[in-house]
């Protein structure tokens, strides 16, 4: 098997007493797509300057195709970065922005005009940068850190500058060029959508640690914690008391309103334990379950309906489903879930 | 049309001051100097004519007048003393200027480069000079410079030398004095340009491989040609009429026009000649100022 395209390995980045990065593992396999999500200031970014050689590691081991690079300068790392500003320089043209990275390669011109067209921008060689559109220039970006061909991009927020419409359609146009040229990228980003829509994988940063990497399926349906069920979309949380085991690897809980089954997944909790059930609006069942709720108010959204449901002791829920004959407001109705859809996590 | 607003009248009203100070400290003393240019010089007080007469009217306007002539700028332009002074004043100024930038453009990149909580610090220093005199300042220079000076005291000490060197009253220590004496001039604007620069932009040249040696020349310092162009104007300009420096450090043959005009006015008391010299210097510096105008507004904006 050929060498991950990147391995990181117990990475630490101090900033006085400041820990920005706190232990971070990762592996990336070539070719694929990596999204690091969380808000700002959780260290995604410094992460990604220390992969780029701007920042330099307080500890740990950063690996490129194999190669240790942390002691490297970013000049001699065999990674790319597009920064969030795009930082083109505004007093060469385009091509020479993209021709920057190709010095001393023969065909410089042919593989400018290349880029080029690979990023839709053909005859915009000779103009400034200024003289560009947002969406324009951030195909610049792209074009010159993809100029030499790394095997390995960081992306800071590539589409954090354009407006919504564009950056729907740009989200596309770089999943589809990231497979084309096979090359791995490391995409930094804050909203969870984007890394959903564009991420092989996505890593979740929280305060320095990367505290879950997996497929965007399985991060939205199975959270190793309330915070990152919380980053993905809305969820309900249910307080209760870990009970016994059930059959098929789940687990009872005790809440407030009797006792509910869910799927124990990979955490493991000891009987008795203060946890919360998490469950998506839209595995929500109405009419058949354990809970009784009253419908308090429901909105009209086309593909779907949410409602406000209120258990007795006034806990809300919120569910979503498809539009139609179903309880109406002020109605009561018994509420329920799949234990395969429900996760259970710490309180 | 409607009549303006009340307070777009007040703005136009504050406006006002800048102008008026401009016409009665500019450009006021300027005409007088201008006039006194076209007089001839006389045994009086003052020593010049002709002098309107204030009561004779018309015919004293038209008398008046009719005495002025362009004979002192014929002078100037005939003499080779007044042509070296001005080729002199240029050159000085012109030397020094790009001793000035490749001196001036480390000194501000190091600053611009120093650790952010460092920088206040360190532009102080470099402004700290000015706290003490000018006049000072190069007086202590002769005391530098001299013969049985401070430097040729240390170097014969240190065995570099076995003759004290002959500096003051040379090109030399001219030029050693305008370089020091305007160096933060050239420094602080360079230096705002450069503190200003998107870090990022330098990150970006070394991730596309870019040495720092590269990054400096391809990316650094074409983006802080605003700066050296500011500070080359805010340097050049003044130079050219410099007259402490040169009659301070320089020797009997340091050929400038400051002190040309300093010797016209006070040794041949020839208010007329000493007029035309400084009108010709300040034609002389008008034409960097448009030259410069752009680049320091650039300069002043952070480009």
């Amino acid at each position: 098997m050929a060498a991950p395209s990147l391995r990181i390995r117990g990475l630490v980045k101090r900033f006085g007493t400041h820990v920005a990065v706190d232990g971070v593992d990762l592996d990336l396999a070539p070719g694929e797509f990596f999204c690091l999500l969380g808000p700002s200031g959780c260290g995604k970014s410094t992460l990604l300057r220390m992969i780029a050689g701007f920042e330099s590691p307080s500890d740990g081991v950063i690996e490129v195709g194999g190669a240790d690079i942390t002691a490297l300068p970013p000049h001699r790392r065999p990674v790319n970065m597009m920064f969030q500003s795009y930082a083109l320089f505004p007093h060469m043209s385009v091509a020479a922005n993209i021709a920057y990275g190709l010095k001393g390669r023969p065909d410089v011109k042919d593989r400018v005009a290349d880029l080029l067209r690979l990023v839709r921008l053909d005859g915009f060689g000779e103009r400034r940068p200024e003289t560009l559109s947002g969406g324009q220039r951030q195909r610049v970006a792209l074009a010159r850190a993809l100029a030499r061909e790394p095997g390995l991009l960081l992306l800071d927020e590539p589409l954090g500058a354009l407006d919504r419409g564009l950056r729907e359609e740009t989200q596309g146009e770089l999943r589809g060029l990231q497979r084309r040229l096979g090359t791995s990228f490391v995409v930094v980003t804050h909203d969870p959508e984007e890394a959903m829509m564009l991420g092989d994988r996505i890593g979740v940063m929280e305060r320095g640690r990367l505290v879950q990497v997996a497929r965007p399926v399985d991060l939205y349906r199975r959270p190793a914690s309330r915070y990152v069920a919380g980053l993905l979309g809305d969820v309900n949380l249910i307080p209760g008391r870990l009970g016994p085991a059930g059959p098929d690897d789940t687990r009872e809980i005790v809440t407030a309103h009797g006792a509910l089954t869910a799927q124990a997944g990979d955490a493991i909790f000891a009987e008795g334990a203060e946890v919360v059930v998490a469950v998506r609006p839209e595995s929500l069942i109405l009419g058949q379950g354990s809970l009784t709720a009253t419908v308090e108010d429901e909105t009209f959204l086309g593909d779907r309906i949410r409602r406000v449901l209120r258990l007795p002791d006034g806990t809300l829920l919120r569910a979503s489903g498809p539009p139609g004959a179903s309880p109406e407001r002020g109605t009561t109705t018994q509420v329920g879930f799949a234990p395969a859809d429900a996760v259970i996590l710490q309180a | 049309m409607a009549a303006p607003k009340p307070d777009r009248i007040v703005a136009r009203l504050l406006r006002l001051p800048p102008f008026l100070w401009l016409g009665a400290f500019f450009l006021l003393p300027f005409l007088v100097t201008l006039k006194i240019s076209l007089s001839e010089p006389a045994t009086a007080i003052p020593p010049y004519l002709p002098i309107l007469d204030w009561q004779g009217g018309l015919d004293g306007w038209s008398s008046f007048l009719e005495a002025l002539n362009f004979t002192n700028y014929l002078t100037l332009a005939r003499d080779d003393l007044y042509q070296a002074a001005v080729i002199g004043s240029l050159s000085y100024a012109g030397t020094a200027t790009l001793v000035l930038a490749l001196i001036g453009t480390p000194i501000a990149y190091a600053l611009a480069r120093a650790p952010e909580r460092c920088q206040p610090l360190l532009v102080a220093l470099v402004v700290v000079p000015f706290w003490t005199s000018f006049l000072i300042r190069i007086y202590a220079w002769i005391a530098i410079l001299k013969q049985e000076g401070l430097l040729n005291l240390a170097l014969l000490k240190l065995g570099v030398i076995s003759q004290p060197l002959e500096i003051l009253n040379t090109d030399a220590a001219v030029m050693i004095g305008l370089v020091y004496a305007y160096l933060p001039f050239m420094v602080l604007p360079l230096y705002a340009v450069m503190n200003r620069l998107d870090p990022s932009l330098r990150e970006a040249a070394a991730d596309l491989g870019a040495s720092p040696t590269r990054v400096f020349w391809t990316v650094t310092l074409p983006l802080s040609l605003p700066g050296i162009a500011a500070g080359a104007g805010l340097c050049f300009i003044p130079m050219v009429g410099e007259f402490v420096i040169p009659d301070l450090l320089g020797g009997s043959e340091t050929l400038m026009l400051g002190r040309v005009l300093w010797s016209e006015f006070f040794s041949n008391r020839d208010w007329p000649l000493a007029a035309a010299v400084a009108v010709v210097l300040l034609v002389i510096v008008i034409g960097p100022v448009m030259l410069f105008r752009d680049s320091l507004r650039a300069g002043g904006e952070g480009a």
